[in-house]
């Protein structure tokens, strides 16, 4: 059992380190696991905001700081079930089976990026969701057809603390109670909607407590606590997979990057801020849960972070080698066959972009 | 549970707004996947009753009366679309639509696109649009070249039964999103025969509803009718109209648009909508480009005058009466 509240947020480690609520001796092998992927993440999104930096990737929303929530999310979802993303959730798009190269690719604008693997759990996924809060409708629409088809799977669906002020929010947390819909909705309350703070984004306590006008259940969540977030998690995908109904989950974590790498947060947030948050950032702080309990040590660490090295640097190999789309792409995936109308456009761009020659 | 293999049953007179029930109840039957959605649809069988008796024969899972937000039906039939439904949608009015524009645009029209054929989005969002019925504010617009210059979203308008029922099969069945726009004013104006569980018709073509030489006459939607009644003035007169129902905004058959103008050289394009910026441009345009040489006469439009659509004591004085095609066409032969 944990506390679900929407005013005390769960918590199962102490900012350094120490459990509140040591895990049964079962549950360690999956947090080795989690932490295995935040620290992938932690460096694959370091390599990525360097790539851009060096003009080999275009604006990259860094995910810095929601390690644990995404990866917690990715490690609950099972493959049958959906999850429709925002643009922070690197970390579950990886453990639902999208290539680190793919996720590369999409920043690097491709759309390549977004056809995911057909043999990866992400397959029926949607695409990072850039117009902000637009993928909360669409989740509701999608745990429809779940619903409707009788089946015994959830939808998860992230959003960040700004989308929190869009009616899209509130019109399917609406329809999510009336439906009784099997839909997660889990908010990555970081703070920050580029420079505009949470308290300037609602009134309300806490977000968590928007459930209750909808008349869902709602609680708050630790984001940088991996145990808390998987407690969270398995307890509502659970609920919604057995028809129990829909959940929303504020997971209070931390933007530590600009918004993307086109901000610069310096404009807006105070150093001191920043400097109090990494205090509690997710992934040193399960590292040393997982020291203290001597599940984990330093050659283990070192010898993981050589590996994730070696894995980052392969992806962006790939994506570095990856020869460009034929332009013609660009109106070939329009409509499931190119109408006549517009058989003349792509022979002109065709014969500008290959002359004439297909690649 | 009907068959898919139907064979069309005799034809029986049906009104626009009866064609539509009947296409929805056949595609339906036809498929599974084929669910309703919008407000007021399911147990009241929708504000023009385009939906009545779905619930009864197909039940809640499948007609939804969804809760007053059409943002959310959009991103409702987005998510269903994405996953194997075949959403057809009901906005309850084309006032109403703006709310699912972002949806349309930034989601349904990009969908296949953006995921390179991962997924796709089959839906319908069918709205009743334009003037004539004294409708409240809001009730009377046609927005249509709006949503026609989104690329991946077909637009489709009807403007006879069985038109109404063979484009709304076809745009339930169509892989692609398609908006469907449904001309109230002409919902009930006649009865004609249409062939229950009928062929669809095809998405991108026009329809010639009368050959003639020496004048075109393009339109669509319920302006059509007054497009006719404008060919038969003018047959009096010993002049001879073509008239072509455009149907598919988008995408647009350009062949039919100029192979009539190479037939008669002279266009007149008549729509509801206001001129400034209406889709009658866009086929002036293709015309200027495309049959320049065969044009004898400047093209003409009639349109809507560039306002918003009057409330109704003044709603009659805005649109397109029959004296204007007939005065338009004359001065293109008389040019």
């Amino acid at each position: 059992m944990f506390t679900r509240t929407p005013y005390e947020c769960h918590t199962r480690l102490a900012v350094d380190g120490q459990w509140h609520a040591r895990p049964g001796d079962d549950r360690w092998a999956r947090l080795i696991e989690g932490y295995r992927t935040m620290a992938l993440i932690r460096q694959f999104d370091k390599k990525a905001v360097n790539l851009q930096r060096t003009g080999k990737l275009g604006t990259y929303a860094s995910c810095l700081g929601a390690e644990a929530l995404t990866t917690a999310a990715g490690q609950t979802l099972q493959p049958d079930d959906y999850f429709v993303p925002y643009y922070r959730d690197q970390a579950t798009q990886y453990l639902r089976g999208v290539r680190l190269e793919q996720i590369l690719q999409y920043w690097g604008g491709d759309e390549r990026g977004n056809d995911f693997p057909a043999d990866a759990p992400a397959v029926r996924d949607l695409p990072n969701c850039v117009p902000i809060g637009t993928q909360l409708t669409q989740a509701a629409g999608v745990a429809t057809k779940a619903k409707q088809r009788h089946e015994h799977t959830a939808v998860l669906v992230t959003c960040g603390d700004g989308a929190t002020s869009r009616g899209d929010f509130h019109e399917t947390l609406n329809v999510a109670g009336v439906w009784q819909l099997p839909l997660i909705v889990l908010v990555n309350n970081n703070q920050w909607a580029i420079s505009v703070p949470r308290r300037l984004q609602t009134a309300s306590r806490t977000i968590a407590q928007k459930a209750e006008a909808a008349g869902i259940e709602g609680f708050q969540v630790d984001g940088n606590d991996l145990p808390a977030m998987l407690d969270a998690l398995d307890y509502a995908l659970d609920r919604a997979r057995h028809g129990k109904g829909a959940i929303l989950i504020e997971a209070m974590s931390y933007r530590l990057s600009d918004h993307t790498t086109a901000d610069d947060a310096s404009r807006y947030r105070k150093a001191s801020d920043l400097h109090a948050a990494w205090q509690r950032e997710p992934v040193a702080r399960l590292r040393q849960a997982l020291v203290e309990a001597g599940h984990w040590d330093g050659d283990q660490e070192k010898a993981w972070l050589e590996h994730c090295q070696r894995q980052v640097d392969e992806a962006i190999d790939s994506y570095l080698a990856t020869p460009p789309a034929p332009a013609t792409d660009m109106l070939d995936y329009l409509y499931a066959n190119l109408p006549p109308a517009l058989l003349a456009q792509r022979a002109q761009l065709e014969q500008r972009t290959t002359g004439g020659h297909h690649a | 549970m009907l068959s898919t293999h139907q064979q069309p049953d005799t034809a029986i007179p049906m009104n626009m707004v009866e064609a539509v029930n009947q296409a929805l109840h056949d595609a339906m039957a036809a498929d599974e996947d084929v669910v309703v959605l919008g407000e007021d649809i399911a147990t009241n069988g929708g504000v023009f009753r385009a939906t009545e008796g779905l619930k009864e024969a197909f039940g809640i899972r499948r007609v939804m009366d969804t809760p007053l937000a059409e943002n959310l039906i959009a991103g409702l039939s987005v998510g269903m679309a994405t996953q194997g439904l075949r959403p057809v949608a009901e906005i309850q009015f084309m006032g109403f639509i703006y709310a699912t524009l972002e949806q349309l645009i930034s989601h349904a029209a990009r969908m296949r696109n953006r995921t390179r054929g991962r997924l796709s989005c089959p839906l319908v969002i069918r709205a009743p649009f334009g003037g004539g019925i004294h409708a409240p504010e809001h009730h009377s617009e046609s927005t249509e070249a709006l949503f026609a210059q989104i690329p991946g979203l077909r637009v489709v308008i009807p403007s006879s039964p069985a038109r109404t029922y063979g484009l709304l099969r076809a745009a339930i069945d169509c892989p692609d999103p398609v908006l469907f726009l449904e001309p109230k004013r002409i919902y009930r104006l006649q009865r004609l025969p249409v062939a229950r569980h009928g062929d669809p018709l095809p998405l991108d073509r026009c329809f010639t509803l009368r050959a003639g030489t020496d004048v075109s006459l393009i339109s669509w939607g319920a302006m059509i009718h007054e497009t006719l009644a404008a060919a038969d003035e003018l047959k009096n007169d010993g002049i001879s109209a073509e008239v072509i129902d455009v149907a598919t905004l988008n995408p647009l058959d350009r062949e039919t648009l100029i192979a009539t103008i190479t037939k008669t050289g002279r266009a007149v394009i008549v729509h509801e909508a206001p001129g400034h910026g209406g889709f009658g441009g866009e086929i002036a345009a293709t015309l200027a480009s495309d049959a320049l040489l065969h044009l004898r006469a400047p093209v003409e439009r009639v349109t809507g005058y560039d306002c918003p659509m009057p409330y109704f004591a003044l709603e009659q004085q805005c649109m397109p009466g029959t004296d204007r095609i007939v005065a338009a066409a004359k001065r293109t032969l008389e040019y």
